[in-house]
């Protein structure tokens, strides 16, 4: 289970509508499970179909979160014509990095979809995001 | 001559735990042919079989990304400071 203050969720799905129909990605950092700060970061790659984060913001950011012994609790992105499910690359991806949780929006339609999962080992478990 | 590497979390069990480790060498090959010796491993995760930089992490010398320097070619001095990132990316396609 993934629990998210409503204001940060809000953030998310604000993010996610403005960079549409680019794809949009973040950061959520935590602290035993939950949720401090968010980091809404540039997507290198301002594609409609896949997102890479800027390498000199990531330093700075990665640091940031690092040196406060925060934890890297939540990867986010935007899936702008397809299902807030995780990609192949998504799951290719997972494997490399240090997140707890993908969490998806689909801009798809005019209605948000957000999805949470876990991807361990390559395997995608969906979760429930409880709003707090 | 001494260089810093700084380690991400995720490559810290070829480190013994460590943050930050210490290496030496001219080029970022070089540096990373040294590390290897003491942290046997690492390299793997950095380099690809075919000798360029992997696509997963990033690798910043003096928090430039190598990428726009020389890549495994950058050229080092004694008291820089390398820091190795997973490079975050996904996506629909």
């Amino acid at each position: 289970m993934l629990q998210l203050p409503r204001a940060m969720l809000d953030q998310v799905l604000a993010h996610a509508r403005r960079d549409h129909p680019d794809e949009c990605c973040g950061v959520i950092a935590g602290r035993d499970g939950v949720p401090t700060r968010l980091f809404a970061m540039t997507n290198a790659e301002r594609s409609p179909t896949g997102f890479v984060f800027d390498p000199a913001e990531w330093l700075r950011v990665y640091r940031e979160i690092d040196d406060a012994d925060e934890e890297f609790l939540v990867v986010y992105h935007s899936h702008t014509m397809t299902e807030a499910y995780p990609s192949r690359t998504d799951i290719t991806w997972s494997r490399e990095t240090e997140f707890g949780h993908w969490l998806l929006v689909s801009t798809r339609a005019a209605d948000d979809e957000v999805r949470s999962y876990v991807i361990s080992d390559g395997v995608v478990s969906e979760e429930e995001v409880r709003v707090t | 001559m001494a260089i810093e590497v700084r380690i991400p979390t995720i490559l810290r069990t070829y480190t013994g735990g460590e943050k930050a480790v210490q290496g030496s060498g001219s080029t970022l090959t070089a540096l990373l042919d040294d590390l290897d010796t003491r942290h046997s491993g690492l390299r793997g995760r950095l380099v690809t079989e075919s000798g360029s930089l992997h696509r997963f992490v990033n690798v910043y010398v003096n928090d430039e990304d190598v990428r726009f320097l020389g890549g495994l070619d950058t050229q080092l001095s004694d008291g820089d400071s390398v820091t190795v990132l997973p490079a975050v990316a996904g996506g629909a396609r």
